[in-house]
């Protein structure tokens, strides 16, 4: 009896080990699309092919939050980890909060379709850029959590550097953006954008600081 | 076998049961106090490897405890074990933890003290010395152990989720090892008392195998620290798991894994003719307490962590509950002994002069 049960153990998890790696999988894969449909956008506008991208994000979305819902359900009905329970809960709640925020973003620019100054293009790309890049290395940091802790900080501490960049390139934005002659209300929306934008590498510092307790947690 | 000698036998099975409450603790209470095993689990395989240690290997140290005071009479060994049993329940009570090997041992040398019987100071100098040792070299395998899973674990990269998994298997592994060198090495404190006048026959199973009258003697008692364990442990394995410093599920394994072998090191005759055999000194095969060895695994691991998170309060209760223990046992022993000798009429030894 104990055998069979140490086996199921086993297999259990081995199949949870995957749902993480598939729901880090997916957040990796919307911050990379985030940054390709916002390409599109300033390149063509709102056109089918930035809808194509932003659907395809809407269904890693939807995928994330089953992953999610199963991996906190197991963690919790068979009392694995008792240990880092909570920590992974956490971790794994504010991670999909990042997927959120990116397609939220995306439906943002697919509804409002703000119209933005071309003068601007390059800056909110380098804005969207670094953002991505925070969310990259947020989520290396979580899977070397897992499986190499010290690994760890050695990502969390780019994340901090990547939205360290991401606040300064918003605020030199929104300096540029309410210079012109643009009417309040143009660069107000202008504003929300970079707002939106510059959300997701916050989103990924505040997981990074949590990490970085967590990790402690783990080491000591 | 007469009533009166199962009255007698009572004592014993009494203080097998308050081990199993207490000690089932030391090998299972930080896995069931982290809530990596169910107490149910943790109950059952405790049960059956304690059974089995005690029956098997389980004549060893029940010997060095027999020299100590050979108890001649049945109603004087109904003392010794009652007193012990009684000590250390009155110590659960008080919320201290307890060793039971060092129950019986003030029993018995009150017993001795009432008797007028020498105890063997070789004996004595002998066990007293492993109330020291045991704790020191629990301690010393803990830190080389923990030092060693830590850098383990630091190399391989394993998985979260699946280190919850080995830690698991690991910490059922060592429990079951666990409580088979609880059972070897401490039966001799629950029944050790009874074997100069057992009460039980030899018993064959047609020619597959005996069971001698000591084997039998040690199979009662086990089962009583089984009846102990299942009724009575849960509430201590909660209280130790969480008790001195918080463990992680892995510091929990190691010191599962060196209080085991301490008992087991303690406990091994193979280990002792194999050392005798090379010309190595032999270590003295002496019922050790399970308490005294936890701890000391316990505290080495927190002291490799820089001592931090020591709950330095309930470590001083600990040690002058082991300073006590031996005291209050023998002078409820011999108190008792009085009473059942005159105002009960029993004879509770046998003047060897």
């Amino acid at each position: 009896m104990e055998l069979t049960s140490s086996i199921r153990l086993f297999g259990r998890t081995k199949a949870l080990e995957g749902e993480i790696d598939e729901f880090l999988n997916r957040l990796s894969q919307s911050a990379l699309l985030f940054k390709h449909a916002l390409a599109i956008y300033f390149r063509s506008g709102a056109d089918e092919e930035f809808e194509e991208k932003l659907k395809h994000v809407n269904a890693l979305e939807s995928e994330a939050d089953h992953l999610r819902r199963s991996i906190e359900r197991q963690l919790y009905e068979h009392t694995l980890i008792p240990e880092s329970r909570g920590d992974v809960l956490g971790l794994v709640e504010n991670l999909d909060s990042i997927i959120n925020q990116l397609e939220g973003t995306l439906w943002n620019f697919s509804i409002e379709t703000p119209d933005i100054p071309e003068e601007f293009h390059a800056d909110y790309m380098a804005l969207a850029e670094m953002s991505v890049m925070a969310v990259e290395h947020v989520v290396m940091a979580s899977r070397s959590f897992f499986t190499n802790v010290e690994e760890a900080n050695n990502h969390t501490h780019k994340v901090m550097f990547y939205e360290k960049e991401t606040d300064k390139i918003s605020t030199k934005l929104k300096r540029a953006i309410f210079a012109t002659d643009l009417e309040l209300s143009h660069k107000a929306h202008l504003r929300n954008f970079v707002e939106h934008i510059d959300n997701a590498a916050d989103s990924a510092e505040d997981v990074a600081d949590r990490l970085a307790i967590y990790v402690i947690k783990r080491t000591v | 076998m007469e009533v009166s000698t199962i009255l007698f036998l009572t004592s014993g099975l009494f203080l097998g049961w308050a081990l199993g409450a207490n000690d089932a603790a030391n090998v299972f209470g930080t896995a069931v106090g982290s809530r990596m095993i169910k107490f149910s689990t943790a109950a059952m395989v405790c049960s059956v490897f304690v059974v089995l240690g005690a029956v098997a290997s389980g004549t060893g140290a029940a010997h060095t405890l027999g020299k100590l005071g050979a108890i001649t009479a049945l109603p004087g060994a109904f003392m010794a074990a009652f007193s012990a049993g009684f000590s250390v329940y009155l110590m659960t009570k008080a919320g201290i933890a307890v060793s039971t090997t060092q129950a019986i041992v003030g029993s018995i040398i009150g017993w001795n003290l009432f008797s007028g019987t020498d105890t063997d100071p070789a004996a004595l100098t002998k066990i007293v010395s492993t109330w020291l040792i045991c704790p020191l070299l629990a301690g010393g395998i803990s830190i080389i152990l923990f030092k060693s899973v830590t850098i383990f674990l630091r190399r391989t990269n394993i998985h979260l989720l699946r280190t919850d998994a080995y830690t698991r298997i690991g910490l059922l592994a060592a429990g079951a090892f666990g409580a088979y060198s609880l059972g070897a090495n401490n039966i001799g404190n629950v029944v050790g008392v009874f074997i100069p006048s057992s009460p039980f026959t030899d018993f064959s199973f047609g020619d597959i195998f005996t069971l001698t009258s000591i084997e039998q003697l040690f199979l009662v008692g086990a089962l009583a620290i089984a009846v102990g364990v299942i009724t009575y442990s849960k509430r201590v394995m909660m209280t130790v798991g969480r008790g001195m410093i918080p463990l992680s599920p892995v510091g929990a394994w190691v010191a599962v894994v060196s209080h085991s072998i301490v008992l087991f090191l303690f406990a091994s005759r193979g280990l002792e003719s194999f050392l005798a055999s090379h010309g190595l000194p032999t270590i003295p095969l002496v019922p050790v307490s399970s308490s005294q060895a936890v701890v000391g695994a316990v505290l080495g691991i927190a002291l490799l962590r820089g001592g931090r998170n020591i709950r330095w309060r309930v470590v001083g209760s600990i040690v002058v509950g082991w300073c006590l223990t031996p005291v209050i046992a023998g002078i409820i022993c011999f108190i008792g002994l009085y009473f059942l000798q005159n105002v009960f009429n029993q004879q509770v030894f046998i003047p060897t002069f």
